[in-house]
C-alpha cells in the first residue's frame, strides 16, 4: 500500500515536472538563443542543444539590441506608462467599485450592468473612431508662466494611459471582492465618525490586497504589451513603448539572436513582477473564483 | 495600511510626476509632425534598419544643409512591419506628414484614398527602372531609389554533383529541367527537402513571391484590362494548373509545406540545396559561400521567367501644406550619388544606370549586376489597382490553403468571388 502511494507520488510529480518543462521551454530557448549567433541558432534547432547555453556563447546579440533599437528609453516608457496606468487603475476602478458595492444609489445596478456590457466590446472595433476622438481632445501645456491649450492628444504619453485606466474588469473584480467584506465594518466606522472616502480608505481598502494584487497584474500586462494602440496614436520614436520595438527587428534578413535578446530583455520585468505578486494572485483568484 | 495607501498615492502621484518630466523630453520631437515654420516631416519605414536610416539621414542633412533648401525636412522612422498601420491610423485623424515612403503595390491605393498627390518633380525619370516609378490613372505617385529582385540560389558544387546546368538570364530553367533539377538534387540524399520556397512566409511576401510564378504559367491576380474582375485570371486553367503544380512540389517531397523561419539561413546551414530568395540576401549569402554560390533567375513556367516588381517609394501626402517643398526635396534626393548611396547601404539594385555605375557590385561585370538584368527583363508590376491590398490579401489566403491540401479550383474560384465583390462594393475603385 504504502509502495502504491510512493509510486502515485512519484507519478504526479512527473507529470507536473512534464507540464513546468513544457511551459518554461520557450523561455529556456528564447535565453538560451539570445546568447548565440544566429547560424548556431538555426544549426542547433534539431537537437536538445537548443535549450543548452553551449558553443558560440556571447553578449555580443544584446550590445547589437541597443545598437538597433533604443531598448533602454522603450523600457523606461513601459515602465512609467503600465505603472501610471496601475495606480491610477487601482485608485479609479477601486473608487468606483467601492461606491457600486456599498452606497445605496437608485439605478445603480443599472450602472453596474451597462459598465459590464462594456467588457462585450473588443477594443479593435473600438480603436480607429477612438484615434478620431482623441486627437479632437484638447490639450494643456504649461510654457513659461502661460498656459497654451492645444488640440489632439496623438504622440503624447498621455494618449497611452489615460483611456486605459477605467476598466469594467477591474470594476467587477474589486466590486465582487468588496461584497464579500462585511457591511457592518462599514457602521462601526460610521459610528466613530467616519467618511465615505475614510471608509473606502482606511476600512475596505486595507482588506481588498488581494483583489488589487490581481487588478495591479491584469492592468500592468495589457499595458506592458499595448501593441496596437501605440502603433497607432505614437509616432516619434522618443515616447514608444517596448513592444513596438520588436518590430524593428523584422527586416529583409531577420537577425534571430538580436530578437531573442530583446525578447528576454523585456520578458522579464514581467516574470519578475508575477513571481513578486504570485502568492496575492493566487488567493485573490481563488476567492473571487475568476480566472484571468 | 493607511500608511501603504498613503504610499501607493504617493507612488501614483511620482509616476505622474515622471511621466510628465518624460512627456516634456519627448515632446520636442513630437511636435514634429504639427510641422511649423520652415519645417517639414518625412516618415519612412527604417527604424530597425540602420544602415538604410543612416543613408537617408544623411541624404536629409546635406540637403537641409544646403542653401537652396526650400524647407527643412525632420525624419520621423517606423518599423517596416507596422508603418502602414502607422500611416492609415495617422490619415484617419488627418496627421499625416508632407512625405511618406510606401510599399510600391500599396501606391494606387493610397492614391485613391487621396493619401497622395501626383509628383511634379524636376527629376527626368523615364531612365529609372520601370519598377521603381509608381503610375495611376496616368499619374505619378511615387518613386523610388531602388528595387530587389527574386532569384534562385544554389552552391554550384551541388549542382555539378547532380550533374544539373547552372541556368543563366539568357537561358533559365524550363518547367521540366526545373522539375528534373530537383529529382536529381533529391536524389543527392543531402537534404529532406532540396528546395526552400519560404513557404513559411506570410503578408505581402506571399504575393510578391508566388504570384510572378502564376504569371510564367499564363495567369494573373486579376484581369489587368480596367482591373475590374479576377474572373478568368486567378481561376481559369492556367491558373488552376499553377496551383496544381505548386502543390505538387511539396507532395513529392521537393519542399516542405511549411519551411523554417528563415529560408536564405537555412540554406546556408545546408539544410537545403536550392532557394528561392533575393538580391537582399545575396551579400550574405556570397560572404558564406564565396565562389561557390550560384546565382540563378526563377523558372520558366511557359511564359518566360518573372519575378515581383516595385519596393519601397517616396511620395507626397495630398494634406502636404508646402508640396512644392516636398517636390523640391525629392528631386534632389534622386541625385545618382544619393540613389547609389542608399542602394550601396541597403545592397539593393539602384533605380538608375548612372546610380549602377557609381557601385562597382552593380556596374558593368560586378557580381550583382544580374539582379539588376532581372529587374530591367523579368519585373512584373503587381496589379496597378487601389484594390491591390485586398487582391493580396485573399491571394495570400488562397496560396495557404492550396499548400494545406484544399482543391485548387475551388480555392481560387473563392477567392475571384471575394476580389470580385470588393470591387464592385468599391465603385470599381474609380477615380
Amino acid at each position: 500500500m504504502k509502495n502504491v502511494l510512493r509510486l502515485n507520488s512519484i507519478g504526479a510529480m512527473a507529470v507536473r515536472i512534464l507540464f513546468a518543462a513544457v511551459a518554461a521551454f520557450p523561455i529556456v530557448f528564447m535565453l538560451v538563443s539570445s546568447l548565440k549567433p544566429d547560424q548556431q541558432i538555426f544549426g542547433d534547432m534539431s537537437s536538445v542543444a537548443a535549450f543548452l547555453p553551449i558553443g558560440n556563447i556571447s553578449l555580443d546579440n544584446y550590445a547589437a539590441v541597443f545598437d538597433r533599437v533604443p531598448a533602454a528609453r522603450f523600457l523606461i516608457n513601459s515602465v512609467g506608462i503600465s505603472a501610471v496606468t496601475v495606480v491610477l487603475g487601482i485608485f479609479i476602478n477601486s473608487l468606483c467599485a467601492f461606491a457600486l458595492s456599498r452606497m445605496q444609489v437608485r439605478g445603480k445596478r443599472v450602472v453596474f450592468t451597462a459598465i459590464l456590457a462594456t467588457l462585450i466590446v473588443p477594443f479593435q472595433t473600438l480603436a480607429l473612431p477612438l484615434v478620431w476622438w482623441v486627437n479632437q481632445l484638447p490639450y494643456f501645456e504649461l510654457n513659461g508662466f502661460s498656459l497654451e491649450i492645444s488640440k489632439g492628444w496623438l504622440d503624447t504619453y498621455q494618449v497611452q494611459i489615460i483611456p486605459f485606466i477605467a476598466n469594467a474588469f477591474s470594476i467587477y473584480l474589486y466590486h465582487q471582492y468588496f461584497e464579500s467584506i462585511p457591511k457592518e465594518l462599514d457602521e462601526a466606522a460610521r459610528i466613530d465618525g467616519a467618511g465615505w472616502f475614510k471608509i473606502y480608505r482606511q476600512v475596505v481598502m486595507p482588506l481588498a490586497g488581494p483583489a488589487t494584487a490581481t487588478v495591479a497584474i491584469l492592468t500592468f500586462l495589457p499595458a506592458w504589451n499595448s501593441y496596437l494602440w501605440p502603433l497607432m496614436v505614437v509616432q516619434s520614436e522618443e515616447l514608444r513603448p517596448v513592444m513596438i520595438g520588436i518590430q524593428y527587428f523584422f527586416q529583409l534578413n531577420v537577425s534571430w539572436g538580436e530578437v531573442m535578446a530583446y525578447a528576454s530583455l523585456i520578458t522579464v520585468p514581467v516574470v519578475v513582477l508575477f513571481i513578486a505578486f504570485q502568492r496575492s494572485f493566487i488567493n485573490s483568484i481563488a476567492s473571487s473564483g475568476v480566472k484571468g | 495600511m493607511n500608511k501603504r495607501f498613503t504610499r501607493i498615492l504617493a507612488t501614483s502621484i511620482a509616476a505622474a510626476a515622471l511621466m510628465g518630466s518624460l512627456a516634456a523630453c519627448g515632446k520636442g520631437s513630437a511636435s514634429a509632425t504639427s510641422e511649423g515654420g520652415n519645417e517639414i516631416t518625412m516618415w519612412t519605414h527604417n527604424a530597425g534598419n540602420p544602415d538604410e536610416l543612416a543613408a537617408i539621414n544623411s541624404i536629409v542633412d546635406k540637403y537641409n544643409k544646403s542653401g537652396a533648401a526650400k524647407a527643412q525636412i525632420k525624419v520621423q522612422a517606423f518599423p517596416q512591419d507596422s508603418y502602414n498601420d502607422s500611416v492609415v491610423s495617422a490619415a484617419a485623424a488627418g496627421k499625416l506628414p508632407c512625405i511618406v515612403d510606401i510599399d510600391g503595390p500599396n501606391v494606387p491605393n493610397w492614391a485613391w484614398a487621396k493619401y497622395l498627390t501626383p509628383l511634379k518633380l524636376s527629376t527626368d525619370l523615364s531612365k529609372n527602372l520601370p519598377s521603381t516609378v509608381a503610375k495611376w490613372e496616368g499619374e505619378t505617385y511615387a518613386v523610388g531609389y531602388y528595387d530587389v529582385a527574386l532569384a534562385l540560389f544554389a552552391r554550384a558544387s551541388d549542382l555539378k554533383a547532380a550533374g544539373i546546368r547552372t541556368a543563366t538570364v539568357e537561358k533559365p530553367w524550363t518547367k521540366e529541367e526545373f522539375q528534373d533539377a530537383l529529382t536529381k538534387l533529391k536524389a543527392l540524399g543531402k537534404w529532406q527537402y532540396p528546395l526552400d520556397m519560404g513557404t513559411a512566409g506570410t503578408g505581402e511576401w506571399l504575393p510578391y513571391a508566388y504570384s510572378p510564378l502564376l504569371q510564367s504559367f499564363g495567369g494573373d491576380l486579376v484581369n489587368r484590362d480596367g482591373f475590374q474582375s479576377a474572373d478568368g485570371a486567378l481561376n481559369g486553367d492556367k491558373a488552376v494548373e499553377w496551383a496544381a503544380w505548386f502543390r505538387g512540389l511539396a507532395d513529392q517531397g521537393f519542399m516542405a509545406k511549411k519551411s523554417g523561419k528563415d529560408s536564405t539561413q537555412d540554406f546556408l546551414n545546408n539544410k537545403s540545396g536550392l532557394v528561392y530568395t533575393g538580391s537582399w540576401a545575396a551579400d550574405k549569402a556570397r560572404t558564406a559561400l564565396g565562389k561557390d554560390l550560384a546565382i540563378m533567375p526563377s523558372v520558366d513556367l511557359g511564359n518566360g521567367p518573372k519575378i515581383g516588381g516595385a519596393s519601397w517609394q517616396w511620395g507626397v501626402t495630398s494634406g502636404c501644406k508646402n508640396s512644392e517643398a516636398a517636390m523640391d526635396y525629392l528631386s534632389y534626393s534622386l541625385k545618382p550619388e544619393n540613389i547609389a548611396a542608399v542602394a550601396k547601404a541597403t545592397g539593393t539594385i539602384p533605380a538608375t544606370d548612372e546610380a549602377a555605375a557609381l557601385l562597382p557590385a552593380f556596374a558593368e561585370g560586378g557580381e550583382n549586376r544580374i539582379f539588376m538584368e532581372l529587374s530591367r527583363q523579368q519585373a512584373v508590376m503587381r496589379p496597378e489597382t487601389p484594390a491591390y491590398p485586398f487582391i493580396a490579401t485573399e491571394y495570400a489566403k488562397a496560396v495557404q490553403d492550396i499548400l494545406a491540401g484544399a482543391e485548387p479550383k475551388t480555392v481560387l474560384d473563392k477567392a475571384v468571388k471575394a476580389i470580385d465583390a470588393n470591387i464592385k462594393s468599391n465603385g470599381g475603385y474609380k477615380n
